[in-house]
C-alpha cells in the first residue's frame, strides 16, 4: 500500500496555494504510507538555467560549494537550503560539468533530481513531518506530485522514498509493484541508464524517460509502458508542462480524480481531495483501468 | 433526529452510537454530515433506520448492514455494502470497486457507475447499478441478482455459481463458464420486482439480456439447488 496526490493547477491564481493543498493531501494520506514520503514540485524557473536538486545534509559546506562551483563554472550559482536537500541553480549547459566536479569533491552528495522548474524532496519519516521539514505549505508553482511510501519491493531509505525522477523535469510516483523490472532494468542498461536503486519504481521511471528520449510523447511513453511493465500500478507523473494518470489492466491499486475549471487533483482516495477548494463542485471520477490520461499546460 | 456531524465527532462514535441502538428504537432518522470520504461510516447496523449521509464516503459504507435503509448522496469509495445482510443502501453517485462484495442479503442501489469488481463473491444480495460495471464484476457470485442499466466490463460473471445477471447495455466478454441463457416468463417476474424495488417501474424488460452460469465448472448437482 501506498498514497498518492497530485495536483495540478489550470487557475493561475491558486499557484500561490498549491504547497499548502498538497501537504495537507499528503497528510491524509499518512495511513497509507507512514515510512517515508516525498514530493515534486514544479515552480519557477528559466529555460537557459537547471535546478539541481541535491542532498547534502552538512549545511557547512553550502557557502564553499556556491562559491567554489561557481568559480569553476565562472557563472553565478544560486543556492537554497531546505532542511538538508539544497537548490543550485546553474546555466543550463553547464550541468554535466557541474554534476562531474560534484561527484569528484563532493561524493557525499547526492543528485535527487534536476530540471528546469522541478525540484524534488524526499526523505524517510511521517509524511506530515516530511511536509513541514522542507516547508512544503509554503511552496508556490504550477503542479506538484506527492507519494507516502510504504516500503514493498525494497528497503525504507531516502532513496526508496518516491517520486523517481530519471530525466530532467520528469518524475514518477506508483503505488503498487511491478514483476518484471529487472529484466526491463538490464534493458535501459544496455541504452545507458544508470539506477541508483534496486527500486522497481525507478525502472517504471527510466522506462518513461527512455521512451520519451526516443520522441514519444508522455502519452505514447504511458500508453507503450502498458505493455513494456508487468504488475500492479497507479502511476503519477509529471513533467515541465505536463500531468498524467495511468492504472494498470484491473485497476488493481486505488485512484480518484478530480476535475473542475480550476484544477486537476488526483488521490488514492477520496478523502486526499475533500479539503480542496470548490471540491464540491469538481467532477469527480474513477480513472479507468489501462486509459492513459494526461494534461498539458499551455 | 440525531445529526452526527464528523468534522466534530468521529467515524467511531458514530457507529457506536449506532450499535447501541435497541430493536425498537425511536430514533430512526439519522442524518451524517461532512462525510468527507472517511472510511466505514455506518457499518455493521443492525436497527430498523434510516441514515441519511451527505457527502462521498470512503471504503466500505453500510458493510454487514442489518435492516438499515442508508441513502449516500454522493459517491462511494471501496467495498460499499460489502457483505451486507439485508437492508438498503443506495449510492447516489458513482460507486468504487467491489460494490456489494460478498452480500449476503438486501438492496444495494447505485444511481451512478460502479467500478470493477462489483458484486464480487456475491451470496444472496440483490445489486441494482443504473450506470454501467467494470470489468470482473461478480466474479465467483454465488447467488442474488445483479442488474445493470449500462454495460458491463470484461470478465462478467468469471466463474460465477448460482447468481443471477441481468445487463441491459453492452457486456464486453464474459468470463469463465458465464453465459447467456433465454429469460423465462418468471425470470421477467424476478427483474421486474427488483426494479420495482428500486422504484423503477418504467424500463422495458425486453431491453435486458440475462446472463448466468454454465454449471461445467463447478460440481453443480439438481440436488442442492435449494441451497442457492
Amino acid at each position: 500500500m501506498c498514497g498518492i496526490v497530485g495536483l495540478f493547477l489550470k487557475n493561475e491564481q491558486l499557484q500561490p496555494e498549491l504547497g499548502e493543498h498538497l501537504s495537507r493531501m499528503l497528510a491524509t494520506m499518512s495511513a497509507r504510507g507512514p515510512d517515508s514520503a516525498g514530493i515534486a514540485i514544479y515552480g519557477a524557473g528559466a529555460d537557459d538555467l537547471i535546478k539541481l536538486t541535491l542532498r547534502a545534509a552538512d549545511a557547512a559546506v553550502d557557502r564553499d560549494l556556491a562559491r567554489t562551483l561557481g568559480a569553476v563554472l565562472k557563472a553565478p550559482v544560486d543556492l537554497v537550503r531546505r532542511s538538508n536537500h539544497v537548490v543550485v541553480t546553474i546555466p543550463r549547459e553547464q550541468q554535466a560539468q557541474a554534476l562531474a566536479w560534484l561527484r569528484e569533491h563532493h561524493p557525499e552528495i547526492h543528485l535527487v533530481s534536476a530540471g528546469s522548474r522541478m525540484e524534488i524532496y524526499k526523505e524517510v519519516g511521517l509524511p506530515e513531518r516530511v511536509a513541514d521539514q522542507f516547508s512544503l505549505p509554503a511552496m508556490q508553482g504550477t503542479h506538484g506530485i506527492g507519494h507516502t511510501r510504504m516500503a514493498t519491493e525494497s528497503a525504507v531509505t531516502t532513496n526508496g522514498a518516491h517520486p523517481f525522477s530519471t530525466g530532467a523535469d520528469q518524475c514518477l510516483v506508483h503505488n503498487g509493484s511491478l514483476s518484471n523490472h529487472n529484466a526491463v532494468r538490464r534493458g535501459l542498461k544496455r541504452e545507458g541508464f544508470v539506477f541508483e536503486t534496486e527500486n522497481d519504481s525507478e525502472v517504471a521511471a527510466g522506462y518513461l524517460t527512455w521512451r520519451m528520449r526516443e520522441g514519444d510523447s508522455l502519452k505514447q511513453a504511458l500508453t507503450s509502458s502498458l505493455v513494456a511493465l508487468d504488475g500492479f500500478f497507479t502511476f503519477v507523473v509529471g513533467t515541465r508542462d505536463g500531468f498524467a494518470v495511468l492504472r494498470d489492466p484491473i485497476a488493481c491499486k486505488p485512484a480518484i480524480l478530480a476535475e473542475s475549471d480550476d484544477y486537476v487533483a488526483f488521490g488514492s482516495e477520496f478523502r486526499a481531495l475533500s479539503a480542496l477548494p470548490g471540491i464540491e463542485n469538481a467532477r469527480v471520477f474513477e480513472p479507468e483501468p489501462a486509459t492513459v490520461y494526461a494534461w498539458e499546460r499551455r | 433526529m440525531p445529526v452526527i456531524d464528523l468534522e466534530r465527532q468521529t467515524v467511531r462514535e458514530l457507529n457506536a452510537a449506532l450499535h447501541r441502538l435497541v430493536p425498537d428504537t425511536n430514533e430512526t432518522l439519522w442524518e451524517v454530515s461532512n462525510s468527507n470520504g472517511k472510511h466505514a461510516i455506518g457499518t455493521g447496523v443492525d436497527a430498523p433506520i434510516e441514515i441519511d449521509i451527505n457527502g462521498h464516503v470512503g471504503y466500505y459504507c453500510g458493510g454487514m448492514n442489518k435492516q438499515a435503509s442508508i441513502r449516500i448522496h454522493g459517491n462511494a469509495g471501496t467495498g460499499v455494502a460489502e457483505n451486507m445482510m439485508s437492508g438498503v443502501v443506495h449510492v447516489m453517485g458513482d460507486a468504487s470497486q467491489s460494490a456489494g462484495a460478498t452480500g449476503h442479503g438486501g438492496l444495494l442501489i447505485v444511481d451512478g457507475d460502479a467500478a470493477a469488481r462489483c458484486g464480487i463473491s456475491m451470496k444472496g444480495i440483490d445489486i441494482i447499478v443504473k450506470g454501467s460495471i467494470g470489468a470482473m464484476s461478480a466474479f465467483m457470485a454465488q447467488a442474488g441478482n445483479l442488474v445493470v442499466f449500462g454495460d458491463a466490463g470484461e470478465a462478467l460473471g468469471d466463474s460465477i455459481y448460482e447468481a443471477t445477471i441481468f445487463v441491459r447495455g453492452k457486456v464486453k466478454s464474459l468470463g469463465a463458464d458465464c453465459i447467456e441463457k433465454p429469460m423465462a416468463k418468471e425470470d421477467k417476474a424476478r427483474l421486474a420486482a427488483l426494479l420495482h424495488r428500486a422504484g423503477v417501474e418504467d424500463a422495458n424488460l425486453d431491453e435486458f439480456r440475462m446472463y448466468g452460469s454454465a454449471r461445467r465448472l463447478y460440481n453443480f448437482h439438481i440436488d442442492n439447488i435449494a441451497s442457492y
